[in-house]
């Protein structure tokens, strides 16, 4: 701590920081643009400027850049002194001289950056008399907008998209008043993490195309705190809402999850919202075989007399629903009765997942990976299956260079003296995955199968228990186990990162036997696994169970949001709807298995309804609706329970609260939950929480179209938070802060008003609480070498994911679906020759109704291995260990398509 | 006791001499009253010189009004310009107050002096933009945002706003 002057306060602050930092953090406004909390500092832009005096007898003091000034005893500083204001007025003017007369169409309007300091820094009118500068745009991909003529070039978009993100396709070029950032050539911005760039940038040049399709300002737009449901990280999102639409998504700030950035799934992909397969009524077929929609009630009564003639009742719940969906489904069919839903594999690593999260080995949050100094990668593609994660291996690895600065005495907020400095020096991640990786470019990557990767894993735990690598694992070539050993031993901090990408048990017990390894003499050791959907955890801690056994027969099914063509393979589900007499869906959108449904009752989604959410952290969070849905659609677990109480089940479970305090008292393994966020009693100086801003416009015209007659606002019973913009909003706890605002601080950059330090926690703690903690001792595993992979030629189908298209609900957004890649069958020459295909020929996944997969040859591709993209179609096929593949001899390469196989966005 | 008594008189004395001046007072419907062009009534869109749409749906006019009663969305046409998909002022609630009209940074959204809106039913009063919407530039004859802004809209390309300089060529080399 260090005691300094400022405006003629004595304030004694960490010399830690710099002094934008420290002075942000005190709040007091202060303009500024190229520094970010995530980036460190530049001092490109000079709007930060303060004044600084060498003591107490100088009266001129100079102006410094506050971004760039470190904190040192006694230093003096006047920021709001007429000097330094005046400076800063007229820096931000000479930054606006070229500023079009855009903000009324600029999509950032309302909650833009440059708006706010403009202000923050008095700049009013344009003395400037000459021409402005102007560029032409560029085409960036579905997502991404680009108007660069208001770019104030401040650098944060590169700095964010190169030395943050590690993407190479967007650059600064030119030079003086020209200089243009963009890409080389028209073209959708390859990196997965590029939506960031809408709130990296402070200004309209980057734009949300997806909001900008159905825009709606800031101010305007009804907003609550959800949980990101495209994979098993939980990153926490604002969902928000205009005219009963869902119009973006925008990220949430959580110290401990994603910080002040999300993946561009999470971003872009919940425009299934809106999609019109919405199942929208309930709908019961009638003896014809034709569906009719039908009332709420009439449906209920249909189902329960369903429920109370039928001698067997099964329910499969579902990794993509609310945890107080599936604890309904399986108290209304009993815990014999109750299924997860889960391929098999899924289950099995959901399963290790629990196991580890209940012992002593810790699981970092994605915050805390950033602290880790050796990271080894087994099987688990970050970037495809669990995007955000990449994004913090990609600093992890950055501590190397933090090292070499604080050894040098360079402080970390100095962003570009640190690169410097570190160059090409990374802390060690070793990537052990069957295909390329795109954190290959800062890490060490080997390509093996999975059975191999497995193999490795296990020499890996061997080698570190017995201090000594195992000469006979080190024979293999491609894979150096001993520096691995080495790096993982050596480091104060190691992680192993695993999970369910592909498909295979044996990896993440490989990577349990590793931790565990390294866990005996590093108390530091972190495990992280990541499973396939956003609600895994959940579904298996209610059920171990994943489908009823073949040929088991039952009067009634209700499988709950789950589509169980895209897990199990068509003959598979075939065979099991055979034995189902009765099968009710309740799902949001139209998918295969509710279009063979007798009873359907629409589900709301996350965007609609409250729900927990276990990530694969083991940190239950809620998420809350941003509207009320349409009509009788409703949340899943609103449906089970009406169903539950016709049963005469669950009868004083009246309220969601109570129903979490239910499952808390059933299964005390999860009796957190019901801290995961205030419950519905919540009020902040008696009031509830509004969901709209205090600004909102339009409410007594917007359905004046239907009736002049305004109606109430709907009243939200289950939740602290109103659909109105009555309420309290700047107190909010951050698990219920509906958006993030503070006077003077449109854009989300508010978010310092909330943190105890910048970049920090929140100031009432960080939203979510861990479930899980444990002291047993994991399972130690035997390698499987009896498995697969131990035959020589044995073939093996290896998923691959991708971050657009593997993803079953954002796959509906138009906007991911058109970046999907299309089926290919990825193989080395060795395998196409052992498999008799070549470049122009499908294989088959399954002698059934699989699709077919047209046949892409590359070298790198590790032996044995036949790479299959996880899509719709293909996925139910691609975990099967015993599936079968042969060439497709009925296959004929669509015309003029046949190099175009997406195997990877990257060229 | 006197000053109060004075006043009294004056008071009186000002009210007779009324009765001699001219009558403010018209016989409305018969006879129309002036109402001068900034007169605060009936709301319209208007159009710009060119006989474009002058609405950006920017939505300023919309979060200015004090009682809520503009909606609208935003849309855009192929050439990259944005027009209302909608536009609703529920004027069975509006206060004539002028807000929106000073908000507008298009001159789009204007007052009339026109205030004969009396409806027997409610929802009469809720106008969709084809009732608002007029043929010329009302109030202001001379000005289009369009010309000003740097965005591109079809037959505008980037530099040909007032004020622009050609686009840049990136890969000039010239210091
Ligand atoms: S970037 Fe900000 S200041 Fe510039 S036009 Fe857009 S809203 Fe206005
Ligand atoms: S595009 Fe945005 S982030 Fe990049 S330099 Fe310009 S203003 Fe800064
Ligand atoms: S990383 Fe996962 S949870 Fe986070 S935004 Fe992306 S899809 Fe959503
Ligand atoms: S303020 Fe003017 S331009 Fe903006 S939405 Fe209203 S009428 Fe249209
Ligand atoms: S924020 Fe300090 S110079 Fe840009």
């Amino acid at each position: 701590m260090t005691n300094i002057t400022v405006d003629g306060r004595l304030l004694e602050v960490d010399d830690s920081d710099n002094l934008l930092q420290v002075l942000l953090g005190l709040g007091e406004d202060l303009p500024y643009f190229c520094w970010h909390p995530e980036l460190g500092s530049v001092g490109a832009c000079r709007q930060c400027a303060v004044v600084q005096y060498m003591n107490e007898d100088d009266k001129r003091g100079r102006v410094v850049m506050s971004c760039m000034t470190a904190i040192t005893e006694g230093a003096i500083f006047s920021v709001q002194g007429e000097k330094a204001s005046n400076f800063r007025t007229s820096v931000i003017e000479n930054l606006m001289l070229n500023h079009p007369h855009d903000c009324p169409v600029c999509e950032e309007g309302g909650e833009c950056h440059l708006q706010d300091m403009t202000i923050m820094a008095g700049h009013r009118d344009r003395q400037y008399r000459h021409l402005k500068t102007t560029f032409r745009n560029q085409y960036l991909g579905p997502f991404i907008g680009h108007e660069m003529n208001r770019c104030i070039t401040c650098y944060r978009c590169v700095r964010y998209y190169q030395d943050y993100a590690g993407g190479d396709d967007l650059s600064a070029f030119a030079s003086r008043d020209r200089i243009y950032f963009g890409r080389s050539a028209d073209g959708v911005l390859e990196n997965e993490f590029a939506g960031n760039l809408v709130e990296v940038c402070p200004t309209g040049v980057f734009t949300d195309k997806i909001l900008s399709a159905h825009y709606t300002r800031k101010w305007d737009l009804q907003s609550a705190p959800a949980v990101c449901t495209g994979c098993s990280l939980g990153c926490n999102i604002t969902v928000s809402e205009r005219y009963g639409q869902l119009r973006r998504i925008h990220n949430r700030y959580n110290g401990e999850v994603n910080g002040y950035f999300l993946c561009d799934r999470g971003r872009f992909g919940a425009e299934y919202v809106n999609s019109d397969d919405r199942i929208p009524y309930c709908g019961i077929r009638n003896t014809d075989g034709i569906y009719e929609a039908n009332s709420a009630k009439n449906t209920l009564v249909h189902v329960g007399a369903l429920l109370r003639d039928a001698k067997t009742i099964i329910g499969i719940g579902s990794p993509r629903a609310s945890l107080e969906a599936n604890f309904v489904l399986r108290t209304l069919v009993g815990e014999d009765n109750f299924y997860s839903g889960l391929s098999g594999p899924e289950a099995e690593i959901g399963s290790l997942l629990l196991s580890v999260l209940k012992s002593n080995i810790k699981t970092p949050s994605l915050a805390q990976v950033e602290d880790f100094d050796a990271i080894l990668i087994l099987g688990e593609d970050t970037t495809n299956h669990a995007p955000r994660l990449a994004l913090s291996l990609r600093q992890a690895v950055r501590n190397e260079a933090k090292n070499l600065a604080r050894d040098a005495r360079i402080p970390l907020w100095a962003d570009a003296a640190v690169r410097k400095l570190a160059q090409d020096a990374r802390s060690p991640m070793f990537i052990l995955t069957s295909s390329d990786d795109r954190l290959d470019d800062v890490g060490i990557p080997s390509r093996l199968n999975p059975d191999d990767i497995a193999l490795a894993g296990f020499s890996i735990a061997e080698a570190i228990n017995s201090h000594a690598a195992n000469d006979d694992a080190d024979n293999d070539s491609r894979i150096n186990i001993a520096s691995i050993v080495e790096a993982l031993t050596n480091a104060s901090k190691p992680l192993i990162v695993t999970g369910s990408s592909s498909s295979s048990p044996e990896i993440v017990k490989a990577a349990i036997n590793v931790a565990n390894a390294l866990a005996k003499h590093n108390d530091n050791t972190g495990l992280i696994i990541c499973t396939d959907e956003a609600n895994t955890l959940a579904v298996v801690s209610l059920g171990e169970k994943s489908l009823p056994e073949a040929g088991a027969a039952a009067d009634v099914a209700i499988v709950l949001e789950n589509d169980l063509f895209q897990r199990f393979a068509d003959a598979a589900m075939e065979d099991w709807l055979e034995h189902v007499t009765n099968l009710i869906v309740i799902d949001s959108l139209d998918n295969s298995l509710s279009s063979r449904s007798d009873v359907v009752l629409p589900a709301a989604t996350f965007a609609e309804a409250q729900g927990t959410y276990i990530n694969n952290e083991g940190r239950a969070q809620r998420s809350f609706g941003a509207f009320k849905p349409k009509g009788d659609i409703a949340p899943s677990w609103d449906w089970l329970l009406r169903l539950c109480h016709g049963q005469d089940l669950l009868q004083d479970v009246q309220h969601i609260d109570e129903l979490l305090r239910t499952i808390a008292e059933i299964l005390p393994e999860l009796a957190l939950i019901v801290n995961a966020a205030p419950d519905a009693g919540f009020r902040d100086h008696g009031q509830k929480i509004a969901r709209m801003t205090h600004r909102q416009s339009g409410r007594t015209a917007m359905l004046a179209d239907v009736s002049v007659h305004e109606p109430k606002q709907p009243e939200d019973d289950n939740s602290a938070l109103t659909y109105s913009m009555e309420g309290a909003n700047q107190a909010a706890p951050g698990s219920l802060r509906a958006f993030t605002w503070s006077p003077g601080w449109n854009s989300n950059q508010s978010i310092n008003k909330f943190q105890d330090e910048i970049s920090g926690h929140l100031q009432d703690g960080d939203p979510g609480i861990k479930l899980f903690t444990g002291s047993s001792a994991v399972a130690h595993f035997v390698s499987d070498k009896s498995g697969p992979g131990s035959g020589n030629i044995r073939i093996r189908v290896v998923p691959r994911w991708h971050i657009f298209g593997s993803d079953e609900l954002s796959n509906k957004s138009q906007a991911i679906r058109s970046l999907a890649p299309s089926p290919y069958a990825l193989l080395n020459p060795n395998t196409a020759e052992n498999l008799n295909v070549q470049t122009g020929d499908a294989l088959k996944l399954d002698s059934g109704d699989a699709p077919s997969l047209p046949v892409s040859i590359e070298d790198n591709v590790p032996d044995g291995c036949v790479i299959c993209p996880v899509l719709e179609t293909t996925r139910a096929y691609l975990h099967l260990s015993d599936g079968v593949l042969s060439k497709d001899d009925d296959w004929t390469a669509p015309d003029g398509q046949e190099d175009v196989i997406v195997s990877d966005r990257r060229p | 006791m006197i000053e109060a008594i004075i006043s009294q008189i004056r008071t009186l004395w000002t009210v007779f001499l009324h009765s001699f001046s001219r009558p403010e007072t018209v016989q409305y419907p018969e006879q129309m009253p002036y109402l001068a062009p900034r007169y605060r009534g009936r709301i319209i869109l208007t159009r710009d010189p060119d006989g474009v749409e002058r609405c950006v749906a920017c939505n300023l006019c919309a979060v200015a009004c004090p009682v809520d009663c503009i909606a609208l969305q935003k849309t855009e046409d192929e050439d990259g310009r944005w027009y209302p998909e909608f536009f609703r002022i529920n004027f069975s609630r509006c206060i004539m107050c002028g807000f929106c009209e000073e908000a507008c940074p298009t001159y789009a959204i204007q007052l009339t002096p026109d205030f004969e809106m009396c409806e027997y039913d409610r929802q009469n009063m809720v106008y969709e933009k084809e009732h608002l919407l007029i043929d010329g530039p009302g109030k202001y004859p001379d000005y289009s945002f369009y010309r000003v802004a740097g965005k591109t809209i079809g037959g505008k390309d980037k530099g040909e706003a007032e004020n622009e300089a050609p686009p840049v060529d990136v890969k000039s080399l010239l210091p």
